[in-house]
């Protein structure tokens, strides 16, 4: 178990190298530091002199460690706009994009494994083919276009749902603004995850199912059928178990993948995560946010990998954790 | 009254446009307590026989007409929860192939207890102890351990002991075995056909052993039904079979059998193959292999009829029954 979380520790760290390199090289690349520093009136000789100062003419490895050892203390450097730490910043926005994230995660798994589950009981029920057409449709329609039909339907025409921003947040655990504590913020929450798992759930239902239904034709359902088992512990217990296995994996990347998808539904939402600065850092050509949000994101999704293969490994028991890690 | 007969039963895959016929009104009956073997080659329909026994045909496959009476009741007009109630209870299935007929996410206790508790009103505690009861009869080491372990953590014999143990667990009156020491290793095949053997012998449990094997039949069996596409073709007991075959496939199968070739001789195969179910000749389904065949076996069914103490399906059975008495010296 031990040497399992090593090395997937290791392979961790292996990736958040590559995703810091590709950090520096956007930063060494795009803009010029000194534009944002000096303007342009300033004498090439000066701009030189500041160079040097900078370090910016150091040798590519020089520059690269320098630039690893401040992010492994927490410094990815200044915000040109906000003046401020840019991982201070991302930090500020990053619990308005992980309660997205979370209440799209949690639409997903509490929709997809009933539907899922229920399609691939029934493939020829009236309700299951309506489920299957509805999410060919739902897989096919890109997020702003979801976001802003949901905005025109219970927003504009019901008056039901406000259409932007967190509404009623509450601090809570020293400065994380919560949704999930007001009714208000239960309403504005709603239809931005909503829009973001719209994306995700017609995959995960029709995976769910898919899966469901070759774990139904095993020999092992059909084994439990010839000890008598009832129809409802076949499904729940021998079928469903296997079939999430499976999921487990491809979820969590997509878990993952999802905080980067927040981008396009932060901005449709006006909501105030790290997605919707992402977009303004561009604009602006805040290269040091723009770089810590590529790391921060990137760590994030590194992060979910990581722990969700440990706990594939812990809940199913034909992993061998202790033989994975040799 | 037999403990099971089969009366015309008659089973069909459900094709696009079409059906095919997989049995073809097959009739048989088990004395309690009997074990009855079913042999045949690959495709002749023994596994659809076992399944529609439980009625598990999954589709496209269904019993499209005939009765299934067991204990007196018909199978094939039950109730499923009714059905439900007798399938591991009193009637109980071995599958082929161990490594994939437990569920690996639970462990050997959770699947024993659950089919212990799925028929019987009883606390897990006492689930449990009939389960390493029965454990202990089929000789696992150390049973009350195994309850804890998952199915990847044993050895393909010890999980085909843990689904005999599985199928005594609630003392059934019939065990439907398909092929259950195929997928083992050579070396255990005998061990756990043995064990079998004694543990039917010892519950008087009736048994119906499918294999293609027909020296595993003559050693388990008590009455044999030879099957060729779909179709019962000769019935009898095990010994009048192996002995005194009557029907040329059945013939040709013996004279197939290692024992049967004196050294240096080839082994007689019985030329070409079983038709699929979808050319299944008119008249004698065997007719296209068979070396005794007449014009009239390529177009009449030939009709199953008693003959030298087996019940057989064969226009040219008393022919050749006299060659064959001709050509052995007298
Ligand atoms: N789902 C299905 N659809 C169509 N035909 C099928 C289906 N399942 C089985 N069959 C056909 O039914 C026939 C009988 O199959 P069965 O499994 O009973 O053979 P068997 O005698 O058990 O052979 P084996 O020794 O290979 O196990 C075969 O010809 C097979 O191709
Ligand atoms: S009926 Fe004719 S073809 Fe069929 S087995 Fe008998 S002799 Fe052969
Ligand atoms: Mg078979």
């Amino acid at each position: 178990m031990l040497a399992y979380l090593v090395k997937r520790v290791f392979q961790a760290i292996a990736v958040m190298l590559v995703i810091s390199l590709v950090g520096f090289a956007i930063q060494d690349n795009l803009g010029d530091p000194l534009r944002e520093l000096v303007g342009q009136s300033v004498s090439e000789e000066v701009r030189q002199q500041l160079r040097d100062e900078l370090g910016l003419n150091d040798s590519f490895f020089r520059q690269y460690s320098r630039f690893l050892g401040n992010a492994l203390q927490g410094d990815l450097g200044t915000s040109y706009f906000f003046k401020e730490p840019a991982l201070d910043v991302i930090l500020k926005k990053l619990p308005a994009t992980l309660e997205l994230v979370l209440g799209a995660t949690l639409i997903i798994v509490g929709f997809s494994v009933p539907l899922g589950v229920y399609t691939a009981i029934k493939p020829n029920a009236l309700l299951s083919r309506l489920i299957m057409g509805v999410s060919i449709v739902g897989i096919s329609i890109p997020v702003f276009l979801t976001a802003i039909l949901m905005i025109f339907v219970f927003s504009v025409e019901l008056n039901l749902l406000p259409s932007y921003g967190r509404g009623d947040v509450v601090t809570v655990f020293g400065n994380w603004d919560t949704n999930f504590a007001t009714l208000d913020g239960w309403a504005h929450i709603l239809l931005p995850s909503l829009a973001l798992a719209s994306i995700m759930l017609p995959l995960f239902v029709r995976l769910i199912r898919a899966e469901m239904m070759e774990v139904l034709q095993s020999e092992y359902v059909k084994y439990a059928k010839a000890k008598g088992i009832r129809p409802y512990r076949i499904y729940f217990v021998h079928a469903l178990k296997n079939t999430l296995l499976p999921v487990i994996t491809v979820g969590g990347v997509q878990i993952g993948t999802m905080v980067a998808y927040t981008i396009l539904t932060e901005t449709v939402f006006q909501w105030p995560g790290m997605g919707f600065m992402f977009l303004e850092a561009v604009n602006r050509v805040d290269t040091p946010l723009i770089v810590a949000y590529l790391i921060v994101v990137g760590f994030i999704f590194v992060l979910t990998n990581t722990v969700v293969d440990l706990i594939y490994g812990l809940v199913n028991p034909t992993v061998n954790l202790a033989r994975m890690g040799a | 009254m037999s403990l099971l007969s089969v009366r015309d039963l008659t089973v069909k895959f459900a094709m696009r446009d079409h059906t095919v016929t997989a049995l073809d009104n097959i009739s048989f009956d088990l004395a309690k307590g009997e074990r009855l073997g079913i042999v045949g080659e690959s495709g002749a329909g023994k596994s659809i026989t076992g399944f529609s026994l439980m009625n598990l045909l999954s589709r496209p496959g269904f019993i499209d007409a005939g009765k299934i009476l067991f204990r007196g009741e018909d199978i094939v007009k039950m109730p499923q929860s009714r059905m439900r109630g007798i399938r591991g209870n009193r009637m109980a299935m071995i599958f082929q192939d161990p490594m994939v007929t437990l569920n690996p996410v639970l462990t050997i206790g959770q699947q024993m207890v659950e089919t212990l508790m799925a028929h019987r009103t009883l606390s897990k505690a006492e689930a449990e102890q009939i389960a390493i009861v029965k454990l202990r009869e089929v000789y696992i080491p150390s049973p009350e351990e195994r309850l804890a372990q998952y199915p990847h953590e044993l050895s393909g014999g010890m999980r085909q002991r843990i689904i005999i143990a599985i199928a005594l667990l609630l003392d059934p009156e019939l065990i439907i075995a398909d092929e259950p020491t195929t997928a083992l290793d050579v070396t255990i095949q005998a061990d756990i056909m043995e064990l079998l053997l004694e543990l039917c012998q010892s519950n008087k449990v009736g048994l119906i052993l499918i294999t293609h094997d027909l020296g595993v039949v003559s050693q388990m069996t008590e009455r044999t039904l030879v099957m060729y596409a779909g179709k019962i073709i000769e019935a009898g007991r095990t010994r009048e079979i192996i002995n005194d075959p009557q029907h040329p496939y059945t013939q040709g199968l013996i004279n197939a059998l290692p024992q049967q070739t004196k050294p240096g001789m080839r082994l007689k195969q019985i030329p070409g193959n079983m038709p699929s179910l979808t050319a299944i000749p008119p008249g004698c389904p065997f007719s296209p292999r068979c070396e005794y065949v007449r014009d009239h076996c390529r177009t009449t069914r030939p009709e199953t009829v008693q003959y030298a103490h087996v019940e057989v399906a064969c226009h040219e059975v008393s022919r050749l029954h006299q060659e064959n008495t001709e050509e052995q010296p007298a």
